[in-house]
C-alpha cells in the first residue's frame, strides 16, 4: 500500500484471528492490531482527528501551543503530529508512568510537565485545566471531552470492523478516555442487531486511587452509559496473565491494557460456550509491548512483574 | 452470608484503615445497610437519593454493578464487592 505521508497511512489496521486462545470454531476471537498505526497505538485516530477538527475550526494556527493531560499514548500521537505541522507541544504527564513514554515524546519535541503520581490521570487533568486558564492562548485539545476522539472511531475503526468481519457479535476496548467504545461503539449498534460492546477498565495498585475525597473522582465528558453493554474492572494480575498468553500462543506483543482487553473478550467467550452461542468477538490491541519493557512486565514469574508494577500507570 | 468488600484506602477512615470488610445482604442496597451499621457514614459516601453516587464505581465480581442491576443487584455468598473511585485514562 502506498500513501503520501506518514499522517496518510493512518489506519486500516490487521484484523487478525486468534485460533488458539478462540475457545471453538464457532466462538472465535480477533484481535485489531492499532498498533500498526504511525507512532504505533490506537491514539494516533483521535490525535489527528483532534487536530484536523481544530485546525478546520480555526482554533490551531500555525506557532501555536498544544497542551495536554495524557498517559502517553495520545501526548505521543500528538507530538508527532505537532512536530510535522509546526505547533509546539506541552504534555502533562502523571510521574508514575513509563520511562520509554517520556523519552518517545522527548523525542518528537514535546515537553513535559510532571503531575503527582497519586492521582493519576485525574491530576493530569486538573493540572492541564490550570495551566489552560493562566495560559488562554495555549489550546488544549482535551480528548477526554473532544467529540473528535469519538468521532475519529465512528468514521473509521468501526466502519473497518464491519468490512472485515460483518459476523461480528461483540466489541472489546479499554476503558481510558472512553473515545474508542463510544465511537465503535455507536458506529456498531446502528448496523448490528444485539452487537455487545463490553468494556475493559484497568484497575491499578491503590496509590492511583489516592484522591483527596471521593468527590474529586473523574468521569470523561465522552463517557455515555447507554452505548455499553457492560464494564468490567480488571487488575495488573489478570491483565499481565492475558498478555503473556497473546505473546506465547499468538505471538502477538502487545502492551499491558490489551491483556486487560483480551481477559474481558475471553470473558465473553465463556459465556458463549455456556450458552451454546456463536461469537466473533473483535478486541483492540491499543498498542505493542516496546513502552513497557522497563516495567519488567515480560520477564520473571507473573508476582514479581506484579509487584513492579504496582503504583504504575500500566495501560 | 458474607460477602467481602474491598475499601478504597480514601474510605478506610470509617473502617478503621480496614482494606476488607466483610457484610451481608440479598442485595447491594442491602449490604452497603449493613456496613453502615458497623462503619457509620460509608453508606452516606456511596449512595444519594437511593442511587449510586456519580464518581463512585462498585463492581461485583469484577463487573461494573451499573450494568448489573444497580443498587438492587443481587448477591450470594462468597461475592466479592469493590469499590474505587472514579478515575481517568489515556
Amino acid at each position: 500500500m502506498r500513501f503520501d505521508s506518514l499522517l496518510d497511512s493512518l489506519g486500516h489496521t490487521p484484523l487478525v484471528g486468534l485460533p488458539r486462545l478462540s475457545p471453538s470454531p464457532d466462538v472465535r476471537l480477533w484481535a485489531k492490531l492499532e498498533d500498526r498505526n504511525p507512532t504505533g497505538s490506537v491514539k494516533d485516530r483521535p490525535a489527528l482527528w483532534m487536530i484536523d477538527q481544530a485546525e478546520k475550526d480555526g482554533l490551531l494556527t500555525p506557532g501555536c501551543t498544544i497542551l495536554e493531560p495524557t498517559s502517553g499514548n495520545t501526548g505521543i500521537s500528538l507530538a508527532m503530529a505537532a512536530r510535522l505541522r509546526g505547533y509546539r507541544i506541552i504534555c502533562v504527564m502523571p510521574e508514575n508512568t513509563s520511562e520509554e513514554r517520556r523519552q518517545i515524546l522527548r523525542m518528537w519535541g514535546a515537553e513535559i510537565i510532571a503531575s503527582p503520581a497519586a492521582g493519576g490521570s485525574n491530576e493530569a487533568v486538573r493540572v492541564a485545566k490550570g495551566l489552560a486558564a493562566e495560559h488562554p492562548d495555549w489550546v488544549m485539545l482535551y480528548q477526554y471531552g473532544n467529540e473528535a476522539n469519538a468521532r475519529a472511531h465512528y468514521e473509521t475503526t468501526g466502519p473497518e470492523i464491519l468490512a472485515d468481519l460483518p459476523s461480528v457479535t461483540h466489541f472489546v476496548a479499554g476503558l481510558g478516555t472512553t473515545g474508542t467504545l463510544m465511537g465503535v461503539g455507536r458506529y456498531l449498534r446502528e448496523r448490528v442487531p444485539d452487537i455487545k460492546i463490553v468494556a475493559a477498565e484497568p484497575r491499578y495498585g491503590e496509590l492511583v486511587y489516592g484522591l483527596r475525597n471521593i468527590d474529586e473522582g473523574f468521569v470523561p465528558e465522552l463517557y455515555d452509559e447507554s452505548v455499553l453493554t457492560t464494564r468490567f474492572s480488571v487488575g495488573a494480575s489478570d491483565a499481565l496473565r492475558r498478555t503473556r498468553e497473546l505473546l506465547g500462543q499468538e505471538g502477538i506483543f502487545a502492551g499491558l491494557s490489551t491483556g486487560g482487553a483480551l481477559h474481558a473478550a475471553l470473558g465473553m467467550a465463556r459465556k458463549a460456550v455456556k450458552a451454546g452461542e456463536r461469537a466473533d468477538i473483535v478486541f483492540i490491541v491499543a498498542d505493542g509491548g516496546w513502552k513497557y519493557l522497563s516495567t519488567g512486565a515480560y520477564e520473571g514469574t507473573l508476582e514479581e512483574a506484579e509487584t513492579r508494577l504496582e503504583g504504575q500507570l500500566w495501560a | 452470608m458474607a460477602i467481602e468488600v474491598r475499601i478504597p484506602t480514601i474510605l478506610r477512615n470509617l473502617t478503621d484503615g480496614s482494606k476488607a470488610v466483610e457484610g451481608k445482604g440479598g442485595t447491594l442496597d442491602e449490604l452497603f445497610s449493613d456496613l453502615d451499621t458497623r462503619h457509620p457514614g460509608l453508606r452516606a459516601k456511596l449512595v444519594k437519593d437511593g442511587k449510586l453516587l456519580k464518581f463512585v464505581n462498585v463492581y461485583l465480581n469484577d463487573e461494573d454493578v451499573r450494568f448489573l442491576g444497580g443498587l438492587g443487584t443481587e448477591l450470594t455468598d462468597g461475592d466479592s464487592v469493590t469499590i474505587l473511585p472514579a478515575v481517568a485514562g489515556g
